[in-house]
Formats: structure tokens, C-alpha cells, sequence
């Protein structure tokens, strides 16, 4: 009940902290003479905004960039040494190579995936389709750590001779085959795509509510001007459907991109970077917490950075796109 | 992103005038909806054989397959203790109202800031304006892993009259409030710009502050894009695991993401029936959410996918 109490107090406190500091904002630049009432105004209403992503983005990314030049514990600089032994490790370019397999095939799976589910339902009649939709989509509402609940319960394994309580040892044990540690197979990326499977429960919901609003808005008289001249359903898809929804498509795909760049905790709840499923979030996060160096965190965060910096001049393209359009 | 731009993208509604599909008149191909049937079946086979086995006891759990409850002869087995256990041992009570506390400042409090910037930056005219915007929009994409090695020194120097800030919920706000702050203006800006200008300039003629234009106008016409930002940042916080276990980490203040993680899943030897009920305590919140605001949800999530 304390505990309850005190959580609430410090809930009001931080809410109403925030709703007093505009009111303060507002009464200086009433306090300030005629004009520069209207010359000040704009930059108060604009200041805390401004600050928050100073202070919590441009500082830090700056700092970040600084901290990966130095060494362990910040305390002095090593110039370029922390990537050079990072890409000399094997065990980094290792998580590389894993970071590598999730960016060839979580986001083009998703594509497909979405792309299949999407083409699916929308034959049915509207009331099938939404339950179905209701039902792929929902896994979106829910953690990682929820879906690992679920997940590492499917990939379980139990020694041979007992019993399987885990779905997919369960299954095989009945074709009585022995039972397989998924998670430990290191062979081809084995554990990495069944990783990849709970991402995809995971995030296919999202590419197909996307591309199923394309696909919906795909004018009907082209497909079936295709049907006229004798296209069968494949090819119709493939050449009239497909091209009027490449954008939603690409950006699907840049979309779930960017989030697997960024996988952080599927891999840390499911196996913690075990046989070789590390990837950079999470090799970050062992630089940071296990092995407390802030250069190497700092450095793999510059990579992420990096890789990121494409898509970040493609948001930027499409919003001038956007405006120009007005 | 395209996405950001066409917030309105929706699950059910069709394109007005639309003419009609030929799904709308005649039944699906029966392979078309056996997929359909496999595919549904395949995403929830998983979620339900974990929802059954929170409800098992240890010994029912552990010793065979959740698929054997099934079976009318052995539904007398079931049991809520495991939720007991899970909220009262595995301390998931306090959990839950950690995550609420951090969730609910951590969604307000940008909202506030973000629209009166928005506001600003749509219906005043000042210099420096429009490249102030440019670079907000451009450090939309920009990963939250770029403040955490700087922000965890600056915390671990913060010690304000004996109250530690690192660990504590303001914390946790304040990283949040500028990681969603780009997003959040950027989505309200585009929305404000939609909004009728007459309206706005003749409170202006009336004699209306911009304060005043701000909270009894602008705000609430603002409703449908502030709902989908709510949603969206809401379950991120709500579902976040990362910033929680870097700036709170285990211990009193821990949401549930960090307490299911470190207090069940880490723990050898939780049994499946404690995990299983652990995972369902985290996602109820964010599946009633889901299931009551389907639609600001699918908006809020398309325009927020691509957020650092």
C-alpha cells in the first residue's frame, strides 16, 4: 500500500511538473514588452522540446562518438584502436555474420509473409477476414519478453526418455526421433532462425495490415482488365497488382529493417547471444554490462549508427517529397 | 516514410465508392481458406498452449504436455495458485505498478511537450523555423542506443539532496520523453496543419492568447492524433526492456518486462506453470489495449514503426 502511494505521489509530481513549466513559460513571455511578447513566445513553447532532444539525442550522440575513440573507462583516448580490435575479434565479426543472416532474411520474410497473409484474407468475406487479421496481428501488442514466455516453451527440451512438454520436441518425439536442443544449433544459423520465426510471429502482423490497405486500394477495373485479357491469378498479382503497391512494400521493408538492426531482446531473452546468436544490440549491451567497456559499447553503437545514416537520408528525401506535395 | 505520412491507414474500412470485390459477393476457394485456417492456427497454437499451462499445477506442467489438458478427463487440475505466486513471490505485483508508473508520465509528458511545440511550429512564424523542424525529423530514426553510454555517466554523477536519479522512475521518463519527442512532433505537426485555419485565426480576431488557442482549441481538435501517439508510445514503454534493464535495472523500481525476465525466465528452475502465468501478466495490459483500441492502435503503430 506504501509502496502504491509513494508510486502515485511521484506520478502526479512528474505530470504536474510538467504542466507548471509551460504555465511559467507563458507568464515570462507575458511579462516581456509588447513585441517581444511575439518575437520570444515561440521559442518558450518550442524550448523543451528542443532541450529533451538535445540533451537526450544530440548530446549523447556526439558523447557516444567520442567515447568509442577512447578506452574502457573513458579516461583516454586510443584514436581508431577499439574498432580496429573489435573487427580483428573474431567473436565480433562472428556477431556480425548473425546480424548479417537476420538482415538477409527477417525483413524480406516479413514482406512475403505479409504479402501472403494480406492476399489471403482479403478473398474472404469481411467479417472472416477481420478475425483473421485480429489474430496474426495481436502478437504485436506484446513484448519481446511475453513472446519468449511463449517461445522458449515451444523450443523447450527435456533430456531423452522424458517427457517432452515442449511443442516442437513433443512433435518430433512422436515420429520418435530424439529430442533436439533448437536453441543450441549453431550449425547454418539453425537456433538463429528459429529465432527469426518468433520474430516474424511477432512482427508479420504489422507488414500485413500495411500491405493489406494497399492491396485494398489497388483499383479493381486494372485487375480485372487483366482478367479480360486472359492473365491467370498469378500473373495478375505478380504485374498488376505487385508494381501499384511497391511502395507500401519498400517501405515495409525498410521498416522491419530497421527494427532488426536493432534487435535487442528477442536474442537476449531467448538465448542471451548463446552459440552464436549475439548480435550488435546485444554484444552492446555485454560491452557495456558484462565487460564494462565503454569503448567498445560506445564503438558498436557508431556501427549501428552508421548503418542507420542510409535511411535516415531516405526519411529525409521522402518528408521534402512530402512537402513539395502540399 | 510513406507510412508516417498516411497515419489513416486502417484494417477494415475500403476506399469510398469503391465497386465491389468479388469476395463480396462469392464464398473464398476452399484452399484459400484452409490456408487462412492454417495460418491462424499456427499463430495462436503457441499463445494458447501457454495461456492453458499458467492455469496447470508445477507437477502438470512440468511432467507433460500442455496439449494433455485438453483432454475433459483432466480439466478437475486446474489452479490459480500459479498467478499468486507469480504476483506475490516473484514480486509481479509491484512489478505491475512499476510499469504503470513508468509508462503513464513517460506517455504524458511528451505529448504535452510535443504538441506545444507542434503548436509552434505550425501556427507561429519565427526564424529558424522551418530548419528546426528539418533536423527534428531527420533524428527520427536515430537508435536509443546513442544516449545510453553517455546518459548512464551523467546519471551516476547525479545525486540531487541524497536522491539517487539513476534507477529512479523520472529516470526512465526523461530518456523516453526525448526518444519519442521527434516522432510525437513530427505526427502532430502534420495532423495541426490539416486543421481548419479560419477557426484558428478568428479566435486570433476575438482576442484569444495562443495559450488559450492552444488548450481550448488546438488540443482537443488534435484528439485522433494525440489518441494514436498515446497508444503506440504507451505500449512501447509498457513493452520496452531495454532502457528499463539499462536505467532501472532489477531491484524495487524494476517494471514487469525486467521482473518476468530476471525474477522467472533467468531463474533455473521456475517451472514452467510460474513463466507461463509471469508472460500472461505482461500481456494482458497491452492485449486490452489492443483489443479496445484497435484502430488508433494499427495508426499509432504504423506511424511510429520507424522511431529510434
Amino acid at each position: 500500500m506504501i509502496k502504491l502511494i509513494n508510486t502515485l505521489l511521484t506520478v502526479v509530481a512528474g505530470v504536474g511538473a510538467a504542466l507548471v513549466l509551460f504555465w511559467i513559460l507563458n507568464k515570462i513571455a507575458e511579462l516581456l514588452p509588447g513585441r517581444w511578447e511575439d518575437r520570444v513566445k515561440p521559442y518558450l513553447y518550442i524550448l523543451p522540446a528542443v532541450a529533451a532532444i538535445c540533451l537526450y539525442v544530440i548530446y549523447p550522440g556526439i558523447q557516444t562518438i567520442v567515447y568509442s575513440l577512447a578506452n574502457a573507462q573513458s579516461t583516454q583516448y586510443v584514436g581508431f584502436q577499439n574498432y580496429s580490435s573489435l573487427f580483428k575479434s573474431n567473436g565480433f565479426r562472428d556477431t556480425l555474420l548473425t546480424t548479417l543472416v537476420w538482415i538477409a532474411v527477417a525483413p524480406l520474410a516479413a514482406v512475403v509473409l505479409g504479402l501472403i497473409v494480406a492476399t489471403l484474407v482479403d478473398r474472404l468475406k469481411p467479417g472472416a477476414e477481420k478475425t483473421a487479421k485480429t489474430i496474426v496481428f495481436f502478437p504485436m501488442a506484446i513484448s519481446a519478453v511475453g513472446a519468449a514466455t511463449v517461445w522458449r516453451f515451444v523450443y523447450a527440451t527435456a533430456p531423452p526418455g522424458d517427457t517432452q512438454v515442449g511443442l516442437q520436441n513433443a512433435i518430433i518425439s512422436a515420429f520418435g526421433a530424439d529430442p533436439v536442443a533448437w536453441l543450441e544449433q549453431r550449425t547454418f544459423y539453425i537456433n538463429t532462425f528459429f529465432l527469426i520465426i518468433m520474430f516474424l510471429w511477432l512482427q508479420v502482423g504489422f507488414s500485413m495490415v500495411l500491405l493489406s490497405s494497399a492491396i485494398k486500394g489497388v483499383p479493381v477495373d486494372t485487375i480485372e482488365a487483366a482478367r479480360v485479357d486472359g492473365a491467370t491469378e498469378l500473373q495478375s498479382f505478380r504485374r498488376v497488382v505487385v508494381p501499384q503497391i511497391m511502395a507500401t512494400v519498400v517501405t515495409v521493408y525498410v521498416t522491419v529493417m530497421i527494427g532488426v538492426l536493432k534487435l535487442f531482446d528477442v536474442v537476449y531473452v531467448m538465448t542471451n547471444g548463446r552459440a552464436n546468436t549475439n548480435v550488435l544490440a546485444t554484444e552492446f549491451f555485454n560491452q557495456l554490462f558484462t565487460n564494462f567497456n565503454n569503448g567498445y559499447a560506445a564503438a558498436i553503437v557508431v556501427i549501428l549508427m552508421v548503418a542507420v545514416i542510409p535511411v535516415m537520408v531516405f526519411q529525409i528525401h521522402q518528408f521534402r517529397i512530402q512537402e513539395a506535395n502540399r | 516514410m510513406t507510412s508516417t505520412v498516411q497515419p489513416a491507414t486502417d484494417v477494415k474500412v475500403a476506399k469510398p465508392g469503391r465497386k465491389l470485390r468479388s469476395s463480396d459477393i462469392t464464398s473464398a476457394h476452399w484452399s484459400v481458406k484452409l490456408a487462412v485456417v492454417l495460418i491462424c492456427f499456427f499463430w495462436l497454437v503457441p499463445a494458447i498452449g501457454t495461456l492453458i499451462t499458467s492455469f496447470r499445477t508445477e507437477s502438470d506442467a512440468n511432467g507433460s504436455g500442455w496439449w494433455t489438458a485438453l483432454n475433459p478427463a483432466n480439466w478437475g487440475g486446474f489452479t490459480v495458485s500459479n498467478y499468486r505466486d507469480a504476483i506475490v513471490d516473484a514480486k509481479l505485483g509491484d512489478a505491475l505498478i512499476n510499469s504503470f508508473a513508468i509508462a503513464l508520465p513517460a506517455t504524458f509528458i511528451p505529448i504535452l511537450i510535443a504538441a506545444f511545440a507542434a503548436y509552434a511550429f505550425t501556427f507561429m512564424r519565427f526564424p529558424g523555423r522551418d530548419v528546426m523542424f528539418l533536423v527534428i525529423v531527420s533524428l527520427l530514426v536515430v537508435p536509443n542506443f546513442v544516449a545510453m553510454v553517455p546518459l548512464l555517466q551523467l546519471y551516476g554523477k547525479l545525486n540531487i539532496g541524497g536522491f539517487k536519479f539513476a534507477g529512479s522512475f523520472p529516470a526512465v521518463w526523461l530518456f523516453h520523453i526525448g526518444f519519442g519527442m521527434s516522432l510525437a512532433i513530427y505526427l502532430f505537426r502534420n495532423y495541426m496543419s490539416t486543421l481548419p485555419m479560419e477557426v484558428i485565426e478568428s479566435a486570433k480576431v476575438d482576442g484569444a492568447s495562443h495559450y488559450a488557442t492552444f488548450y481550448r482549441l488546438v488540443l482537443p481538435m488534435s484528439t485522433p492524433v494525440l489518441a494514436s501517439f498515446a497508444i503506440f508510445q504507451f505500449l512501447w514503454v509498457w513493452n520496452d526492456l531495454l532502457v528499463a534493464l539499462v536505467f532501472i535495472g532489477p531491484g524495487a523500481n524494476a517494471p514487469l518486462t525486467v521482473a518476468v525476465r530476471n525474477n522467472l525466465i533467468g531463474q533455473q528452475g521456475s517451472g514452467w506453470n510460474l513463466v507461463t502465468a509471469g508472460g500472461i501478466l505482461t500481456m494482458i495490459v497491452p492485449i486490452i489495449v489492443f483489443l479496445a483500441l484497435q484502430r488508433y492502435f494499427v495508426r499509432g503503430l504504423t506511424a511510429g514503426s520507424v522511431k529510434g
